[in-house]
């Protein structure tokens, strides 16, 4: 049977077919479906782990114990999980592992454009590159092949174009997983000094082993399809379909495994072509590795930022694009921003109205930059928020923490807020930190987190308390306050920040996908009282429209999710509710 | 059989996105091979939706190259400007009338580009443009109006209408199936 699946879905399939027994994952754009996919499947144990470090450690134990594992993550994500990549490719798997990781290049939702194939060269293992969907799912068990022949994780690297887009997959049964026994090898699970030694020569003959092995036996990769002998292009991943779209007449070799690179295959290829091109997205990664190998590269004049594309490998190559039927124009731009009722909106007008400088953090409240609102002040990267207030309060002998809040939402908390927070409970800290309680991972198409009262499965589960969980980590000054009352917030915002000692301000009003019942009858606007102050509409909610000729506002009621934040800034009783 | 690029936009909320898989499973009963690549952003909160859809024998990129869309179709009736690098000279546009206002016209600060959008229909070399709100309103349900886009586009593709029907029964909840092939039929016959 064959469905169009996206590359995401077809991962999931992968890991059901190829017989993954467990999957632990942190979501992140593009990577997200994978697991949610995954979740459907019910012969495979899923689950979201609170970080992505986390995930793979899980995995790990998966592994260990002698069945198929898997965990899914963006780039930014495997910074996190770094750690433990690093070493698990020292004792290597017993069940296969396996990491898909999916990059964003031209960044549609990321704050980085980093190039995850470096992991796979510093970690010393192998990566694989899938093309499009089919692959994605064929790739899966390829890579768990080659992890439990070569006692190795192994990375499958995937991209927003992979993971996003749809192309048609052949679908097969679930093969039966295997297992092993579990391990219980100290020399080869217990990472000290003495046995990593050994170790170590292990990985780096893994590595000659496969770089060797690539196009021969049970992994047929890296397949070559000849045709001109003018020129030779190497691609991977989608850039493949790019470029055989756009040079029709070229030779390729298409590299499967995109580390270690088989340079035998190679220099075959390259023997055979008079010229002999890299065509990749991002950093020049393949290319240097083939210029450090001796291997002659023609030079492309290529961006290493952004997307690559039909167009633009055509350009690269001399050839001709065709022209757009118009011009680019100025638009109003349409940024994604808060829901209508989203209840961090509140908040973010109390700090932009007490004007606090708001080290910001990763999730839907990243949004809060927006104007009107213009609330949040800076974002790294996760958890970044509570040690760069604390940081600024250090730095400035208390003077900034005074006239600043640290933003972070509660799956962030969770994922690696909490250590920034035990951090500035254990070093004396006097910052202000704001936790956006929505009980959901709202970003990414709202998981559930510890905070939800579920799991992937919708299975009910313990639901974390915060302000118990503040007091056993020993916060003093712990207030509760509701977001939709801005007069509320600002005060409390006034009083914890004037305070030389640490202050954690919590809200408590779920996402209004996290919990649809909190959606009410809409709000209108009494034209007859409004009096065109525009209070409202610095609120930034989507349903309060503004009528440029009356100077009046009004309101959507078609988006009007009846929060009441608006009701509570107008002074001048302009807005009530319908029924 | 010929290769056809389809490009879909819209406004988070509108259905672009399951209009665009209804397209590739149509493709798919129909035979043909057939490739799509979406940018969705963070859909849910307004934000602008784009998916490209490649149909023929056998597609390569799942992104349509520059000038190279067949057919163009705007579910929201100023999005198609903000993608002038897909269509052509043989581009067709599939166009809605109805208008959902950017954050920024909606606070008044810029005002809704309604004589860019007109401007630039020229461009096309035919355009189609449908009250969806209008029609879907009259079938009962404003949430249906991306259906009629569909129904539209479907006139403009060489599958048989019966297959959408199938397709479209299969893929969106089942109590409103009715009324989703009510607003698929409306558009078809537009
Ligand atoms: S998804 Fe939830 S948290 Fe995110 S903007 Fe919308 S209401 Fe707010
Ligand atoms: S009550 Fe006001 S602020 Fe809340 S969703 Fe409706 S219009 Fe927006």
């Amino acid at each position: 049977m064959k469905e169009v699946l996206s590359g995401n879905e077809a991962f999931a399939r992968g890991a059901y077919e190829y017989g993954v027994k467990v999957v632990s994952s942190y979501p992140g754009t593009p990577s997200t479906e994978i697991t949610e996919h995954v979740a459907q499947y019910d012969e495979i144990y899923s689950e979201w782990a609170t970080n992505e470090k986390v995930a793979l450690e899980t995995v790990i134990g998966a592994s260990l114990a002698g069945r198929r594992a898997m965990t899914c993550m963006k780039h930014v994500g495997l910074n996190v999980a770094a750690d433990p990549l690093m070493t698990v490719s020292y004792t290597g798997v017993n069940g296969g592992l396996i990491i898909v990781v999916a990059d964003d290049p031209n960044m549609f939702s990321s704050q980085n454009e980093q190039d995850s194939r470096h992991y796979a060269r510093l970690a010393k293992v192998p990566m694989l590159e899938p093309a499009d969907s089919q692959e994605a799912k064929d790739f899966i068990g390829i890579a768990l092949e080659v992890s439990e022949k070569y006692c190795t994780p192994v990375l499958v690297r995937s991209c927003t174009r992979i993971s996003h887009s749809k192309s048609v997959v052949a679908l097969k049964a679930r093969n039966t997983p295997p297992i092993f026994e579990p391990e219980n090898d100290i020399k080869k699970w217990v990472m000290v000094p003495a046995n990593a030694r050994v170790r170590h020569k292990i990985v780096e003959n893994r590595l000659d082993k496969l770089s060797d092995c690539a196009d021969t036996g049970r992994l047929t990769i890296n397949p070559v399809e000849f045709r001109s002998e003018e020129i030779g292009i190497i691609c991977a991943g989608v850039t493949y379909h790019y470029v055989k779209e756009a040079m029709p007449e070229a030779s390729i070799l298409k590299l499967e495994m995109v580390y270690p690179i088989c340079f035998e295959k190679i220099k075959r290829f390259a023997e055979k072509v008079k010229k002999l091109y890299v065509v990749e997205e991002l950093d020049r990664f393949i290319e240097n590795e083939l210029k450090a190998a001796g291997i002659e590269v023609e030079p492309l004049n290529r961006s290493v930022c952004g997307e690559l594309s039909v167009d633009e490998v055509r350009k690269l190559f001399g050839k001709s694009v065709r022209e757009p039927a118009f011009d680019p124009r100025q638009l109003p731009a349409r940024p994604p921003n808060m829901c209508p009722g989203c209840s961090h909106r509140g908040m973010f007008y109390a700090i932009a109205k007490l004007k606090l400088f708001a080290a910001g953090d990763i999730g839907c409240y990243t949004l809060g930059l927006l104007p009107p609102l213009s609330a949040i002040n800076s974002t790294v990267c996760m958890g970044a928020s509570i040690p760069m207030a604390h940081g600024m309060d250090k730095a400035t002998d208390g003077a900034l923490a005074r006239k600043s809040v640290a933003v972070i939402g509660d799956s962030t908390f969770f994922h690696t807020g909490i250590n920034g927070l035990l951090n500035s409970v254990y070093n004396a800290g006097t910052s202000t930190v704001i936790i956006l309680d929505n009980s959901i991972t709202g970003m990414t198409g709202h998981q559930p987190n510890p905070g939800t009262g579920c799991t992937i499965k919708g299975a009910p589960t313990q639901k974390i308390n915060f302000p118990k969980l503040l007091e056993a980590m020993g916060v003093k000054n712990i207030r509760t306050v509701n977001p939709f009352d801005p007069d509320e917030c600002i005060k409390v915002l006034k009083e914890e920040t004037a305070k030389e000692e640490l202050s954690v301000i919590v809200t408590d009003k779920p996402c209004i996908f996290a919990d649809r019942s909190v959606i009410k009858p809409p709000f209108y606007v009494d034209v007859n009282n409004c009096s065109g102050c525009t209070i409202c509409t610095r609120l930034g909610c989507p349903a309060i429209l503004w009528n440029k000729e009356e100077k009046r506002a009004f309101i959507d009621e078609t988006l009007c999710t009846g929060c009441e934040l608006c009701v509570k800034v107008c002074r001048f009783n302009a807005i009530h509710q319908r029924g | 059989m010929k290769d056809i690029n389809i490009l879909m936009i819209g406004v988070g909320g509108q259905g672009t996105v399951l209009s665009s898989d209804i397209v590739c499973d149509v493709a798919l009963a129909g035979d043909a091979d057939v490739k799509k690549s979406e940018i969705h952003g963070m859909a849910q909160r307004g934000g602008s939706v784009v998916s490209h859809v490649r149909i023929g024998a056998k597609v390569l990129s799942p992104v349509i190259p520059v000038g190279e869309a067949d057919i163009v179709i705007s579910f929201e009736n100023m999005e198609f400007l903000r993608y002038p690098e897909y269509a052509g000279k043989n581009t067709s546009l599939v166009v809605n009338k109805y208008r959902i206002y950017p954050p920024s016209v909606a606070g008044g600060q810029e005002t809704y580009p309604a004589e860019q959008t007109e401007e630039t229909k020229k461009a096309f070399k035919e355009v189609f443009e449908i009250d969806a709100m209008k029609t879907a309103t009259a079938i009962g349900n404003s949430k249906v109006a991306g259906m009629v886009m569909l129904g539209k586009l479907a006139a403009l593709l060489p599958f048989d209408a019966d297959l959408w029907r199938t397709v479209i029964s299969k893929k969106v909840p089942p109590k409103t199936v009715d009324m989703n092939l009510a607003a698929f039929n409306a558009g078809y016959q537009f």
